[in-house]
C-alpha cells in the first residue's frame, strides 16, 4: 500500500467564487521512499492538492474523495491528529525561502523548535540541527545556528528550510516549487541535496513544479495536471520518450531545445481555463491540435495506455504531431 | 577567541548567544534621536532618584521663601507657599512618567490582544472587536476620564484607567492592519504545516514580528497620554495637591503669574513640553527604522 494516496479528491470552492471544480477527482499515489512529480502550469491545482495532504484546503470547500497518508484519512480527522500528522509524518518546503521563514528568529532556533516541541531536550536538538546543517552542506554549522536568516542567500536559505523539514525525520516531504525562487545554479545544488537526503533516509516525496524537465531529472514518476484534473501519469523516462496526453506533448514541444538540429519552441496555443469558466467537455478541447466532436461533450477519464495513464480520448491513436 | 567558542558548544551542546548590540545600533540614527533618547533617559533616571536628587522635600512649607526668584538657595524659586519647585519638578517627574507608563502598558497589551484577535480570527469576531473600538473612538478620551473622576473619585487610578481605554483602540487598530498583513506571509503558513497550534503561532512568531511598530506608536502615545494625564491634573481631575504633578504644578502657578512670578508655572509647563518632544521624536525615529528595514 502506497504512503500517501489520494483518491477521487473533488474540492469545490462555494458557490459563485469559481465555476469548475479547482480539485476535479484527483487520483494520486507516492509509496515509501518514492519521489513523485506533480507538474502543472499555474492555477492547475496542484499546489491545492499538495495542501489537501496535510488537512489545508480553502476556506468553505465543498470536498469529496479522500486522502489517506499512512493509511489514516486525512480529511476527517481531528485537530490534534492533523497536528501530529504535521509535526511528525509529513514537512513541507516552500518555494521562496526568504518569505517562509520567520525573519526574527535565529537559524538554530528555527532549526530546533520543532524538536523541542517534541520533548526532545534542547542540548540534543540542537546536536542533531548542527548535523542536518552539515548534511544540506552548509560550512561552519555552529556559527550558522547563531544567524539571521537575513545572513544567508537565498540558495543557502533554502537548505536551511530543506534541513528543519527533515528534522522530525518526516516520512513524505511535501517540495512546492522548492527552487522556483533560485537561481539556476542554485537551483541544481538544492535539488541535488534534495534527491540525495531523500534517498539516503527513504523519504517519501511528492514535488510540485512548474517545470515538466525537472520533475523528470527528480522523480520516479510523474502526474500531469491540467485544469483541477490528472490528465497524464507515467514514468519519469516515458514520459519524455512518448508523451500520451496531447497536453504533455505541447508542454515538451514548448521547452526550448539547445540541440542544433532542433527547430525553435512551439508555445501551446490559447491559455489556461480560468476559474471562472467550466468547459463541459475535454479542458484542453480549445488548445488542443487533434480535437475532435466527442471531446467537447464529455470529459475522457483517465485510461490505461501500456504502462501510462492519460486522460485523452484519442490516447490509443499516439500524439499526431 | 572563537575557537574557543565553538569548543565550548561542542561541549555543552546548546546555543551560546553573543551579546546584544541592538541598543548602541539604536542610537546611531542622527544627533536628534539620540539627543531625544538621552532627555528620556535622563528624565527617567531622575524619577527614579527624585528623593535623592531633590534639594529639598518637595513638600515642605517655607513662609519666607514665597515666590522667591531663582538664586543659589533654590535654583527655580519657590511658589506662593514657599516650595522648592526644583524639587517638585523632580518629584513631579514620578507622577508625570509613571501615569503615562500605565496607559501605555495597558493600551499596548490590550490593543495587541485585541488587534491579533481579529486578524487571526476574521469572521464575526473580527467585526465585533472592530465595531468595540469604533464605539470606543466615538468618545472623547478627556471626558470618560473626566466621568471617571466623577464616578470614582480624583488620583491617578481612574484618569489612568480612562486614558487606557481610550488609547487601545488606536493600538488595536494598527495591530489589527499589520497583523492581518503579517498573517499572510508564508512564514506563517509554514508553521501552521509544521503543526504549530494558532495561539503558539501568534505569541512566539507574529507577535514578535509586529513588535517594532506597534512600539513605534507606543511612544508616540506615550507623548499623547503624558500631556492628556497633565491636562486632566490641570484641570483639577488628576493627582490633587498637595502631590507634586507638573500639570497641577501650573495651575497652581497660574495665580503667581499675577506676581509677576514666571518659574512656578513655566518650569513645569517647560517639562512637560520637552518630555512630549522627547517622546514624539524617538517613536518616530523607531518606525523611521522599521520602515527603512522593511523597504
Amino acid at each position: 500500500m502506497a504512503f500517501l494516496e489520494i483518491d477521487e479528491l473533488t474540492v469545490r470552492l462555494p458557490q459563485g467564487r469559481a465555476a469548475r471544480p479547482i480539485l476535479d477527482g484527483v487520483s494520486l499515489r507516492v509509496g515509501e521512499g518514492e519521489s513523485v512529480g506533480l507538474v502543472g502550469e499555474s492555477g492547475s491545482g496542484k499546489s491545492v492538492a499538495c495542501r489537501s495532504v496535510l488537512g489545508l484546503l480553502p476556506e468553505g470547500a465543498a470536498v469529496s474523495g479522500a486522502v489517506r497518508v499512512g493509511g489514516r484519512d486525512v480529511l476527517g480527522m481531528r485537530r490534534a491528529e492533523l497536528r501530529s500528522l504535521r509535526a511528525r509524518e509529513v514537512a513541507m518546503v516552500f518555494q521562496d525561502p526568504r518569505a517562509s521563514v520567520n525573519p526574527m528568529r535565529r537559524v538554530g532556533d528555527f532549526l530546533t523548535e520543532g524538536l523541542r516541541a517534541a520533548g526532545t531536550a534542547p542540548a540534543v536538538a540542537a546536536r542533531r540541527a548542527v548535523e542536518l546543517l552539515e548534511a544540506v552542506g552548509i560550512r561552519d554549522p555552529e556559527g550558522a545556528m547563531r544567524r539571521y536568516p537575513h545572513h544567508f542567500s537565498g540558495g543557502m536559505l533554502q537548505r536551511v528550510v530543506i534541513a528543519a523539514a527533515l528534522a522530525g525525520e518526516p516520512s513524505l516531504l511535501l517540495a512546492d516549487e522548492p527552487t522556483t525562487a533560485l537561481d539556476v545554479t542554485t537551483q541544481a545544488e538544492v535539488i541535488a541535496i534534495l534527491t540525495r537526503l531523500q534517498a539516503e533516509r527513504g523519504t517519501g516525496m511528492l514535488f510540485v513544479t512548474h517545470d515538466l524537465e525537472l520533475a523528470a531529472a527528480v522523480c520516479d514518476r510523474v502526474y500531469v495536471m491540467y485544469a483541477g484534473r490528472i490528465v497524464e501519469t507515467q514514468t519519469a523516462a516515458g514520459l519524455f520518450a512518448r508523451p500520451r496526453h496531447p497536453y504533455t506533448a505541447g508542454l515538451l514541444a514548448s521547452t526550448p531545445r539547445l540541440d542544433p538540429d532542433a527547430g525553435p519552441p512551439k508555445p501551446i496555443p490559447g491559455r489556461p481555463v480560468s476559474l471562472a469558466e467550466a468547459p463541459t467537455g475535454c479542458a484542453f478541447a480549445a488548445r488542443c491540435a487533434q480535437v475532435r466532436p466527442e471531446c467537447l461533450v464529455e470529459p475522457p477519464a483517465l485510461v490505461r495506455a501500456d504502462d501510462a495513464y492519460a486522460a485523452c480520448f484519442r490516447v490509443d491513436e499516439g500524439i499526431v504531431t | 577567541m572563537s575557537t574557543l567558542r565553538i569548543d565550548r558548544e561542542a561541549a555543552d551542546g546548546a546555543i551560546v548567544r553573543r551579546p546584544g548590540f541592538g541598543l548602541l545600533r539604536a542610537l546611531r540614527q542622527g544627533p536628534l534621536f539620540a539627543g531625544a533618547a538621552a532627555v528620556l533617559v535622563l528624565l527617567v533616571l531622575i524619577a527614579v532618584f527624585a528623593p535623592l536628587i531633590a534639594p529639598y522635600d518637595p513638600d515642605a512649607v517655607d513662609l519666607t521663601a514665597t515666590l522667591a526668584g531663582s538664586s543659589s538657595e533654590h535654583l527655580l524659586g519657590a511658589d506662593q507657599s514657599g516650595r522648592d519647585i526644583l524639587s517638585r519638578v523632580i518629584h513631579g517627574a514620578r507622577t508625570g512618567l509613571l501615569g503615562p507608563l500605565l496607559v501605555v502598558g495597558i493600551s499596548t497589551f490590550l490593543g495587541i490582544a485585541i488587534g491579533v484577535a481579529a486578524a487571526w480570527r476574521g469572521g464575526w469576531i473580527d467585526a465585533m472587536l472592530s465595531r468595540s473600538m469604533d464605539l470606543i473612538f466615538a468618545f472623547p478620551g478627556m471626558l470618560v476620564a473626566i466621568l471617571f473622576v466623577a464616578v470614582f473619585g480624583s488620583g491617578l487610578t481612574a484618569p489612568v484607567i480612562a486614558m487606557s481605554v481610550a488609547y487601545t483602540p488606536y493600538v488595536g487598530r494598527l495591530v489589527r492592519s499589520i497583523a492581518g498583513q503579517e498573517k499572510a506571509r508564508p512564514y506563517i503558513e509554514s508553521y501552521r504545516v509544521q503543526g504549530w497550534s494558532g495561539w503558539t503561532i501568534c505569541v512566539r512568531h507574529l507577535i514578535p514580528n509586529i513588535t517594532p511598530t506597534v512600539l513605534a506608536q507606543s511612544a508616540i502615545n506615550f507623548g499623547y497620554a503624558l500631556m492628556d494625564l497633565a491636562a486632566l491634573s490641570y484641570l483639577g481631575f488628576g493627582v490633587q495637591p498637595p502631590d507634586s504633578d507638573w500639570g497641577s504644578m501650573i495651575n497652581e502657578g497660574q495665580a503667581a503669574l499675577l506676581q509677576d512670578a514666571m518659574l512656578p508655572s513655566f518650569a513645569p509647563g517647560l517639562c512637560i513640553v520637552v518630555a512630549v518632544v522627547a517622546f514624539g521624536i524617538v517613536g518616530e525615529g523607531i518606525a523611521d527604522r522599521v520602515a527603512k528595514r522593511e523597504r
